[in-house]
């Protein structure tokens, strides 16, 4: 039996999921509105904003103005690149080996690795920012990478793993025995089938460098400031603030928000945890 | 291979870890530079009687249980919603995910200052509109508060891995146990959810990592207050080492989440190792 | 030939390290509120005349204070220049924190005894004096004249009590329906955000935060009136969300003309009466802050300063960028560019005199005297062994301040009694001092 499905039960579905999923992206949507309005218009009543006032730019130029948007964009562009790249480069032999060459206790390196991730970072602050002081990484954009690589290498390490084991090892041995070297083997073998983890990885680990909010705030001060802190500076300010804390907001997420969207296909294909058999 | 990533991983752990232990075991006040006398177990007895300690706990494990449940429940239910056919799925599954895009601290102003404020936000609005008594989220119900924030970031991430293991299902065994008779409930029970079960234990222990450590969220808007009603493990370590300056107190507080975290973890683990042997 | 244009070479390179010897980059870290934003606009003109750049840090008061206390203290150097307060001035200059700026008083442009005695005073710690003051404030009742005229009342002259101010104002002028309540009061949880209010408040009901043997105070029947009151206050005519509302989010509702009254500082008075930034400005005024058993610290004392850690590399550029800042020409500047009705008020005899300045803001007169009128050293009804007012000049008071300010605020939003609230922070204030080595 085919499954023929009604026009109306595919009107129903549609207006549901419809509902639902404009629900959960109306606080987004709301954001932007405001942030083509002035502040007086936009601390007004939803429906008087939405049809009784005008629309202007000025919120975007004050906060231009008042905080260089593309030193911190380009901070953060160079902080979540760089610390998944780094990440990468050191997570994929290591789940390579776990995944091909596993030892009796690669499953408990790999928890423990996890667990790692568990640890709440205030605890360890103060001595990292001792650390940094002493070797001169305070606000530079070398500290944050490493910090945010290490507090990532975990999760790409674990995303990586579940992707390799996927791979039949009866491609690589078949390769090997057609004479394959070990370097031909990741390059011509393993790297093609893999790329769909790792670009999912790779996306999956952009977008939590570009959000991570506690080290970025607290290993920085102006250098190597990235969107995290630009945003740190509309919170609570004096006066009316709706506007510029939209208009500030908008800046600090489109980036992020318009790759996910581009590379959402990639990233529900990857995103399983080797959770999908 | 594997070494260099542990050599880091394990530096990373042990520097940082040695130091936090060894200053929880002084008494070292940044703003009072007297020297740093070595107190014992002074700085833990302060931190596990610190009356807020008992109401962190119950925070963090309330905020934490809280969350996945509505995001693991509401992530089965856009699943199964999202698998069904519709027009224009594609633009409703991006509308879906779009908070998970959204930075903690954007995402906690923006709900605290446009929706929650009482006098401005939209529900306050709204409330006042119909006549009724505008809630006062911060005030009257923190924690839930940050609970429904953080749910908000975190269903999509649920929704998205549950949502790609709905569609490996195998619909030719649906369609037979619906056949055979198989009612709705019964075919969700034995079919889809044993199908998910995987997918399901993933999303609680990559959330339980991150929920562990929530600060951003109530950092910008509760402050963990009023009083304590909205401090986790985590803010609360924050509040001695970072607000009261207290490095040797929050660094005991450290070490105890430390602990905590691995115990966590270890339950976690157990759980999440047998799902995954397969 | 060869020979020349090696020449040429060098003396090019020299010229660049030079140049590039004079110009140099600071970091500024700096709150949020309106005046420093003002600087941070102004800040190109010294920029071009000296050629250097500034790196400015904006954050939230809270964040900042968080940020810059963690670098100053573990000698980070990531700031140059820091904005703090009266607080921290006197407690950091003593513990070799801060570089000090006793060379200012050699300038005779700068002129630094027109600065107030009694805000370097307050920036000072053994007679050396740490941060340059861009404005200081008091306390003092803000109120609206329309509303007040419509309610058929006249605003007091003489210092009233706060059960009057409830009573006789307040209580008359409350009216939702129409979005207009009787007071906002702060109820964010700090100690500069709610304790600022009730630490004065409870001066007033004759309340101290340690006796003379710095025995905690906090469960004393003065504490339990004047937290009852400020809490009974706030339920009967406040607005709804009172406990996420902080200095900053009050002065947006009373801009907005959501408040008939409102305590807070004198420095948010300009911005209150600036056309162009307050929808209330031709309806505001302002008497003093109230009173009860004592007219005793009644009105804090704060200033916003300048100052320079000394872990800063680069403390003369520093220094010349502070002289700036608080100079008689940046006030002008203010005065020309934003209006003077927005130059920062309350620290230099020669603004608080100036014609210009007078005239755009006639309430400064009212400022200046309640400024001089606050005592930081004689703050309570009984004798103390500190000195400020709305806070106590000891390291340990931020912790305890915060955490009593967590408290008030949970009674406020009614998740504790005011009872259970001062038994906790009593409580936490024992600890805290025991621990510090205060008490036994």
């Amino acid at each position: 039996m085919a499954r023929s499905v009604s026009n109306r039960a595919k009107a129903l579905n549609t207006a549901v999921a419809g509902t639902l999923g404009f629900l959960m992206f109306f606080p987004i949507l709301w954001i932007i509105v405001l942030s083509f309005k002035t502040e007086e218009d936009a601390i007004r009543a939803p429906l008087e904003v939405l049809f009784n006032s005008g629309w202007t730019l000025e919120s975007f130029f004050t906060v231009q103005e008042r905080s260089d948007y593309f030193k911190h964009f380009s901070n953060s562009v160079i902080i979540s690149l760089g610390s998944t790249f780094l990440g990468l480069l050191i997570a994929v032999p290591a789940a390579w080996a776990m995944a091909f060459v596993p030892a009796k206790h690669t499953k408990n390196v790999l928890m423990w690795m996890l667990s790692t991730k568990m640890l709440p970072p205030v605890g360890v602050l103060v001595p990292i920012y001792l650390i940094f002081r002493d070797y001169g990484l305070l606000d530079t954009r070398i500290g944050l990478v490493f910090v945010l690589m290490m507090m990532n290498l975990p999760i790409i390490i674990w995303m990586l793993y579940t992707y390799f084991k996927e791979i039949p090892g009866e491609i690589l041995e078949a390769a090997r025995m057609d004479g394959a070297s070990l370097r031909e083997e990741i390059l011509y073998v393993l790297t093609p089938m893999a790329i769909p983890g790792m670009a999912s990885t790779v996306l999956l680990n952009i977008i939590l460098a570009w959000n991570e909010a506690f080290w970025t705030l607290n290993l920085t001060a102006a250098k190597a400031a990235p969107l995290t802190a630009f945003i740190a500076s509309y919170s609570s300010p004096e006066g009316l603030f709706y506007a510029k804390l939209s208009a500030a907001s908008i800046m600090a997420i489109a980036p992020i928000l318009i790759m996910g969207w581009f590379s959402q296909k990639q990233l529900v294909r990857g995103l399983t945890f080797g959770a999908v058999k | 291979m594997i070494s260099p990533s542990v050599i880091l991983l394990l530096g990373w752990m042990i520097i940082p870890l040695s130091l936090t232990i060894y200053f929880s075991f002084l008494r070292y006040n940044l703003i009072t530079p007297t020297g740093n006398p070595f107190v014992g177990w002074e700085n833990y007895y302060w931190f596990l009687t610190d009356p807020s300690f008992k109401a962190a706990m119950i925070n963090t494990l309330v905020m934490v249980g809280g969350i996945l449940l509505i995001t693991v429940i509401g992530g089965i239910g856009f699943a199964l919603l999202l698998d069904r056919p519709m027009w224009g799925q594609g633009i409703i599954r991006i509308m879906v995910i779009a908070p998970f895009f959204v930075m903690p601290t954007v995402s906690a102003l923006v709900w605290k200052n446009m929706f929650m404020n009482p006098v401005n936000g939209i529900f306050g609005r709204i409330a006042t509109g119909l006549g009724f008594e505008p809630i006062d989220f911060m005030g009257q119900i923190p924690l839930l508060s940050i609970v429904l924030i953080v749910s908000w970031m975190w269903l999509p991430f649920a929704t998205l891995i549950l949502f790609t293991a709905m569609q490996s299902l195998d619909q030719e065994q649906l369609e037979a146990a619906e056949m055979d008779g198989a009612g709705w409930t019964s075919r969700f029970i034995f079919i889809v959810l044993p199908h998910l079960a995987r997918a399901i234990t993933v999303v609680i222990l990559i959330q339980t990592i991150f929920l562990l450590s929530i600060f951003a969220e109530i950092l910008v808007t509760t402050n963990g207050g009023p009083g304590t009603a909205s401090t986790n493990l985590t803010y609360l370590i924050y509040v001695s080492s970072l607000l009261q300056f207290d490095v040797g107190m929050g660094s005991a507080g450290g070490v105890i989440a430390i602990i905590l975290a691995n115990i966590v973890a270890i339950f976690l683990m157990r759980m999440i190792g047998k799902n995954l042997d397969a | 030939m060869k020979l020349k244009s090696a020449l040429i070479g060098a003396s090019a390179l020299v010229s660049l390290a030079t140049t590039a010897a004079l110009a140099d980059e600071i970091t500024v870290a700096t709150v949020n509120n309106a005046d420093m934003i003002v600087m941070q606009k102004l800040a190109p003109k010294w920029e071009e005349a000296t050629g250097h750049t500034i790196n400015w840090v904006v954050l939230e008061e809270n964040i900042l204070r968080q940020r810059t206390t963690q670098d100053i203290a573990t000698n980070g150097g990531s700031f140059d220049i820091i904005f703090i307060g009266a607080y921290e001035a006197p407690i950091w200059g003593a513990n070799g924190w801060l570089t000090s700026l006793n060379d200012f008083a050699d300038d005779s442009d700068y002129d630094l005894n027109d600065i107030f005695q009694l805000v370097r005073n307050g920036l000072s710690a053994d007679g050396n004096l740490y941060g340059v003051p861009l404005y200081s404030e008091t306390s003092f009742t803000f109120y609206r004249t329309d509303i007040f005229e419509a309610a058929g009342l006249e605003a007091p002259t003489e210092q009233i009590t706060y059960t009057e101010l409830r009573d006789n104002y307040i209580a008359k002028v409350h009216d939702p329906d129409n979005g207009i309540f009787g007071t906002c009061q702060r109820g964010k949880a700090g100690w500069g955000e709610n304790m600022a209010f009730v630490g004065p408040l409870a001066n007033a009901f004759g309340a101290r935060w340690f006796d003379e043997e710095w025995q905690p105070q906090l469960d004393s029947p003065e504490w339990h009136a004047a937290v009852n009151y400020y809490v009974d206050l706030m339920n009967a005519y406040g607005p709804p969300g009172a406990t996420a509302n902080g200095h900053n989010e009050n002065r947006a509702l009373f801009k907005d003309g959501k408040c008939a009254t409102w305590v807070d500082a004198t420095s948010a008075a300009n911005d209150v009466r600036n056309p162009n930034t307050s929808s209330v400005a031709d309806v505001t005024d302002f008497f003093q802050a109230p009173k009860q058993v004592t007219d005793k610290g009644t009105g804090w004392f704060w200033s916003w300063a300048l100052a320079i850690p000394a872990s800063s590399q680069k403390a003369d550029i520093a220094k010349d960028f502070l002289k700036w800042g608080t100079s008689k020409e940046y006030f002008e500047m203010v005065g020309e560019s934003e209006g003077w009705v927005a130059v920062p008020s309350g620290t230099r005899a020669s603004v608080a005199d100036d014609p210009r300045y007078l005239e755009a803001a006639p309430f400064s007169t009212t400022i200046k005297e309640a400024i001089f009128a606050a005592d930081p050293a004689d703050p309570t009804l009984l004798p103390v062994p500190y000195t400020g007012i709305q806070f106590v000049a000891i390291p340990e008071f931020q912790g305890i301040g915060n955490y009593v300010g967590q408290q008030v605020s949970a009674a406020l939003a009614g998740q504790q009694s005011v009872e259970e609230a001062l038994t906790n922070s009593q409580q936490f204030a024992v600890r805290e001092m025991t621990k510090a080595g205060y008490i036994e």
